[in-house]
């Protein structure tokens, strides 16, 4: 089956020289809405805006649904950061240029989803509330009926009750449609009810990607006292923390490892995988493949 | 009808599973009842459809629910041996057990920890014996 999204060896070098994406190999299937975690700075907008065939990669190859992104561009949907839209422009006026500018714009889609939000179409977009503006962001994009939506940092200034309705909305018409969602965000504590497929990118490097439950099931939180990392043989460290006498480690073990006496062994949570990789130190990328 | 514990690290989809097969074991839930569908658990608790469609696909593969194409999943006619053995025995002494721990003056939250602690000695013990170490 052809991947939503495939990254083979991409990368993205800044005119400066410097690299924003380093050797990024990632794999999404169709239908998973996943997690693109990573500190500022991380590069995560700069993946997002080269799976939107905005950025032409330096090196290595992007693909959504098989091929080049920017001859895909009626497939994609991309709501950048802070959801920009035309401040001055009607809620009507917005949805009229979404359907002129998109061959195959769902028209009656959008003014369905719309008329349902509760969003007044004379409003223009200034007068309305973030979590409206992005609602109407979202509309547009999803009227384009895309095979993968690109949502940058989608709730950063929603509150509570913005949220759940961006989210539950979103669900309804990815999951109708089977669309792979690509989410980013650096607050951890939502993602897991959010997303099934993660990857944690921290300066320009895949520090792991794949889906949440196998990458669960292939860690180990395994705590003991201060220096058991040290003395003990073989060891995959994500990470490690200390506190109070003893060292919580996240570790990948290989099949059928175990850390012997003195140490207890325990599943990750979600925090903890996406923590662990976020702090760990820069490990070789993990792929984990069903 | 569900309800998720933000903070208790379990993973979603086997929260889901472990309050139908709760509500299996104390008859809340019987032989044909239908779970609720997946857009109504999608709206109520704003989580990923994969998840409730992996708690929904794990409980049919247990054999505890069934999925009848188009209308929806049910509760199996037959239970799965295992799910609802909860022997009225077991359950009167834990609960006996509950009540001498709380006249012994110890919290909810301490009576929890405790069963927690027992099932984790329990498990371990159980891989040493796997494991063939004494």
């Amino acid at each position: 089956m052809t991947a939503a999204l495939a990254l083979r060896g991409l990368g993205h070098q800044y005119r400066g020289g410097g690299w924003a994406l380093h050797d990024c190999n990632v794999e999404v299937p169709t239908g998973r809405v996943v997690a693109l975690v990573g500190p500022n700075g991380a590069g995560k907008t700069t993946l997002l805006n080269i799976a939107a065939g905005l950025l032409r990669p330096t090196t290595g190859a992007v693909q959504v649904t098989g091929e080049r992104p920017d001859r895909q561009l009626a497939r994609i949907g991309y709501v950048a950061q802070d959801a920009p839209l035309w401040p001055r422009l009607r809620v009507a006026e917005v949805l009229e240029l979404g359907r002129c500018m998109n061959p195959g714009f769902d028209a009656q889609l959008a003014q369905a989803r719309v008329r349902a939000l509760e969003i007044p179409t004379r409003a223009r977009i200034n007068a309305l509330s973030g979590g409206q503006r992005a609602q109407v962001a979202l509309t547009l994009v999803l009227a384009k009926r895309p095979q993968l939506l690109l949502l940058d940092e989608p709730l950063a200034n929603l509150d509570p009750l913005a949220r759940r309705e961006f989210l539950t909305s979103m669900f309804a018409t990815c999951a109708e449609d089977g669309v792979a969602v690509l989410f980013s965000s650096h607050v951890i504590a939502e993602l897991e009810r959010i997303c099934d497929y993660l990857v944690v990118l921290l300066a320009g490097h895949v520090q792991v990607a794949g889906d949440i439950d196998d990458i669960r099931a292939s860690h180990q939180v395994v705590t003991g006292p201060l220096d058991w990392p040290q003395h003990t043989q073989g060891v995959n460290l994500v990470s490690a923390s200390s506190t109070a006498g003893r060292t919580v480690a996240l570790v990948r073990p290989e099949p059928g490892q175990r850390f012997g006496p003195g140490l207890e062994e325990s599943e990750p949570t979600f925090d903890e995988l996406a923590l662990g990789y976020l702090s760990g130190p820069q490990a070789p990328a993990t792929q984990v493949s069903a | 009808m569900f309800r998720l514990d933000a903070g208790s690290g379990v993973p979603i989809y086997r929260q889901l599973m472990e309050q139908v097969r709760r509500d299996v074991m104390l008859g809340r839930l019987v032989a044909g009842d239908q779970l609720p569908p997946l857009r109504e658990v999608v709206d109520a608790l704003a989580i990923n459809p994969n998840t409730v469609v992996k708690a929904y696909a794990e409980l049919e593969h247990e054999g505890l629910v069934v999925r009848r194409q188009g209308m929806g999943t049910f509760v199996a006619a037959v239970s799965p041996a295992g799910v609802l053995v909860a022997p009225a025995a077991v359950r009167d002494s834990l609960l006996r057990w509950v009540r001498r721990a709380a006249a012994a003056g110890l919290s909810r939250e301490q009576i929890r920890l405790l069963v927690s602690i027992a099932l984790d000695d329990e498990a371990s013990d159980e891989e040493r014996a796997e494991c063939g170490v004494a």
